[in-house]
């Protein structure tokens, strides 16, 4: 083999061209993440950090620590996309009146792609994701999920996966597809770029995570509740996770086979999806949406449990409507999977198939809009205190149904004939995405973060954040409602008509305060660390909650609970207040535990390096880094010492410092 | 401590005390044997001694067969029963099922329909059935 072969099948069609130093943007981003990666690193070296975070972080398999990682995580990468969406904005904002804007268009349909896959994938999921593992046991009374060394594992899968999204910023390019990446545009013949390769990759990669995680959390819930918690005595956020993630395990599969089919189309030349040789364009269309619509409920379901948890804990009552909320999670679960197709109604599949798909569109937003109701009921006539968790709520009410109204008006395929593709649908489901899922997340981070904690977040910065991010939702989204009435497009680089420009200002405008709301949100948490002795919460219950995760102390020793609880109720903790019942102080066992292990970290790490050698077709390195993959998991599985047993003299202290602790305080 | 609490602390060894799992006997096995075998031999005869000389109805009965050939499999060879996990194993098989169906015969449906509307070109006895449609 001679010397261009060699280092071909090394490096592929990677080469110095592929680092984007002629573009002036990346490379001020580059220097600053550069920056700051060094400051960062060198911090943690100056403190040496990296031990502790080997140790009790990275290799830790315990759910609350791995759920907090999810979240760090997610608000790592929110930051990432959301520059994307200053950028966009600001680009419609000023390229009017031949001014083509500081992004050119190839720059900037990156942009929007990577915004698009960073949100969803990398920043809704692992916020939702996160919420679920650090709750969930909690909540149904385990000591931890079913599987903890997969759990650990997915978290590096989803951790390796928006390691390619970010690498793709200075290595090489990004697609250019928008979110879905369509074919015939993403197929070899109109992008022959690493674009879509980043794209596939990372999803790829990330999906693994994700698809286990659902089996984790189903198995967790299904086996391992606390005696007496039969399935209508679980608390609601459990619910609606467990109907997420048995969403997640059949959908994330399509999502999978359908990229594996792009995928093959790139690398393989088959023809499932391009334009000659019988492929079908419109397979891929069809394919991913039954995916999409899905993956939309696995979004918002978790945040309707946060909700509903949020609602009757801060209303002191019990959630209106129980059964009806159980039976509307199960309905939309099942209907999720019969509206796919109003994402592409102008397709032409004619009138027959619109209609129908058209009609259980709006079927599925009545047991939506009984949940609503049920939260109104709760509130009526309780004691209802306006905390930051309440405030996100009442803000999520009212912007949802406004984004579920036009949702409804989308679901009519005449109409949607109009408004496709316009800003209108832009709107819309930033209205659903923002005003429920990101409000819900931030009610649940502020909601369980005395739990995680052990100290409160700072309620004037999370007003602030609350109040910037509520105007500056309708003040950035409601002018696309505008635009898309006047037939505007999205996905555009610049435009002609100067009389549309008002209303992009505008919008630019909501995205500034958006970003006040980001910004409030950070120096909520800094202000909060730094006065955590004056906001510590010792009673593990700062808000006087009804579920089983504020029995136990905040944040809740490694075991969770010292004895296994036993439920009698739904609201399981509020009944043992209300009944007196008293922590039991004697009599403790050594508890079993499950130990950490570096065999997520080495084979999420192996799933990196072997994602990036496809991208640049290294496929010698592919090959050598799937066999690393290969070699470490099956190592793993030799590995017998995985579990230790927690002395009881050690859970003795621990308890008893507890009951200190309370006595001094309570 | 709980039994239920037991049963997941322990999850690596070899404790299964909370899950019923049913064993089906040596006659279960026997019968789903010889069920198996009939629902073999009718199609087999069906076919042989061309009992159904229309080729679309003997598909039809055919596939029939097939389908109850899974039911008999799924019962007394996966012990697919109402209880086997405490009735979870069942409503999962349903909820797939229920998926897979919707997934198959939904796609086929509206892939149909895209291929009648969109690309008449493509294919012309696809081109002929539309004009056959109502």
């Amino acid at each position: 083999m001679n010397t261009p072969d060699l280092a071909k099948l090394i490096f592929g069609r990677l080469s110095l061209e592929a680092i984007p130093y002629h573009e002036p943007i990346l490379l001020a981003t580059f220097a600053g993440v550069a920056i700051g990666g060094i400051a960062l690193l060198a911090i943690i070296t100056k403190y040496k950090l990296w031990g502790y975070l080997w140790k009790e972080w990275f290799t830790s398999i315990d759910h609350k620590k791995i759920g907090i990682m999810y979240m760090v995580l997610g608000i790592v990468m929110l930051l990432r996309g959301f520059a994307d969406a200053l950028m966009m904005r600001a680009q419609q904002a000023i390229a009017f009146n031949g001014n083509p804007g500081f992004l050119p268009p190839h720059h900037y349909d990156q942009i929007f792609t990577a915004h698009g896959v960073i949100m969803i994938f990398f920043v809704a999921m692992p916020l939702v994701t996160g919420l679920m593992n650090y709750v969930v046991p909690l909540q149904i009374g385990a000591r931890d999920v079913a599987f903890p060394f997969l759990n650990n594992f997915s978290f590096w899968m989803t951790v390796a996966g928006g390691l390619l999204v970010m690498a793709s910023l200075f290595v090489g390019e990004f697609a250019r597809t928008g979110w879905l990446a369509y074919p015939p545009l993403s197929g070899l013949a109109q992008s022959p770029d690493v674009g879509v390769d980043y794209y596939i990759w990372s999803l790829q990669v990330a999906g693994v995570g994700t698809t286990l995680s659902g089996i984790n959390l189903i198995a967790t819930i299904v086996k391992m509740r606390a005696p007496g918690m039969t399935m209508m005595k679980m608390p609601v956020f459990t619910w609606t996770s467990l109907c997420t993630n048995v969403l997640i395990v059949a959908a994330f599969p399509v999502l999978t086979a359908v990229l594996v089919l792009l995928a093959l189309d790139r690398y393989a030349g088959t023809n499932f999806f391009t334009n000659d040789f019988g492929g079908n364009a419109m397979m891929y269309v069809n394919l991913i949406w039954i995916w999409g619509h899905p993956e939309v409920y696995i979004l918002v379901l978790p945040v309707f449990g946060v909700f509903s948890e949020v609602v009757s804990t801060f209303s002191q009552k019990r959630l209106f409507g129980y059964a009806s909320m159980v039976y509307a999670t199960v309905v939309i679960t099942v209907l999720s999977y019969l509206v796919w197709l109003h994402h592409f109604f102008t397709m032409g599949s004619g009138a027959s198939v619109n209609s129908f798909f058209g009609i259980t569109t709006m079927i599925i937003s009545i047991p939506t809009g009984a949940k609503i109701f049920n939260w109104l009921f709760t509130m009526y006539r309780g004691r209802i205190q306006f905390d930051v968790p309440m405030l996100w709520t009442v803000g999520f009410m009212v912007t949802f149904v406004i984004g579920g109204m036009t949702g409804v008006m989308l679901a009519v395929p005449p109409a949607d004939f109009l408004l496709h593709n316009s800003l209108f649908l832009i709107a819309h489901f930033h209205n659903v995405i923002i005003g429920g899922v990101v409000f819900g997340l931030f009610a649940g981070i502020n909601y369980w973060f005395p739990k995680a904690f052990g100290f409160r977040l700072d309620p004037f910065w999370g007003k602030c954040s609350f109040w910037f991010w509520l105007v500056g939702f309708y003040v950035a989204f409601m002018p696309l409602y505008v635009l898309g009435f006047m037939g505007v497009t999205r996905r555009m680089n610049h435009f002609e008509d100067p009389s549309l420009q008002i209303w992009f200002q505008i919008a630019a405008v909501g995205a500034g305060l958006i970003a006040l709301g980001i910004g409030s949100f950070l120096v909520q948490i800094y202000v909060s660390i730094k006065n955590k002795d004056k906001l510590r919460d010792v009673t593990g219950d700062p808000w006087h909650g009804r579920t089983l995760e504020w029995a136990t102390s905040s944040p809740p020793p490694e075991y969770n609970f010292a004895f296994t609880p036993v439920i009698h109720e739904a609201d399981a903790w509020w009944d043992m207040k209300e009944r007196n019942a008293t922590r039991r102080t004697e009599g403790y066992l050594p508890i079993h535990m499950p130990k950490n292990t570096a065999a997520g970290v080495i084979i999420a790490g192996f799933a990196f390096v072997f994602g990036f050698a496809m991208i640049w077709h290294m496929f010698l390195v592919a090959g050598l880094a799937f066999l690393g993959l290969l070699v470490s998991a099956i190592t793993h599985t030799f590995n017998y010492k995985r579990d230790y047993y927690i002395p009881a003299d050690v859970v003795e202290r621990t308890e008893t410092a507890r009951t200190e602790e309370l006595a001094a305080h309570v | 401590m709980s039994a239920h609490a037991e049963s997941h602390d322990h999850h690596h060894d070899d404790h299964h005390d909370d899950e019923v799992v049913s064993h089906s006997t040596m006659g279960g096995y026997l019968l789903g044997f010889f069920l198996a075998v009939v629902l073999t031999a009718i199609p087999f005869w069906l076919v042989m001694d061309k009992v159904i000389p229309d080729t679309r109805t003997l598909s039809v009965v055919l596939l029939a067969f097939a389908a109850i050939q899974i039911v008999v499999h799924m019962i007394y060879f996966l012990h697919m029963d109402t209880k086997s996990q405490g009735g979870w194993n069942m409503l999962a098989l349903i909820f797939t099922l229920v998926l897979v169906v919707i997934t198959l015969s939904g796609s086929i449906w509206v892939m149909f329909h895209m291929n009648a509307n969109m690309m008449p070109g493509m294919s012309h006895d696809m081109s002929q059935q539309v004009k056959n449609l109502p």
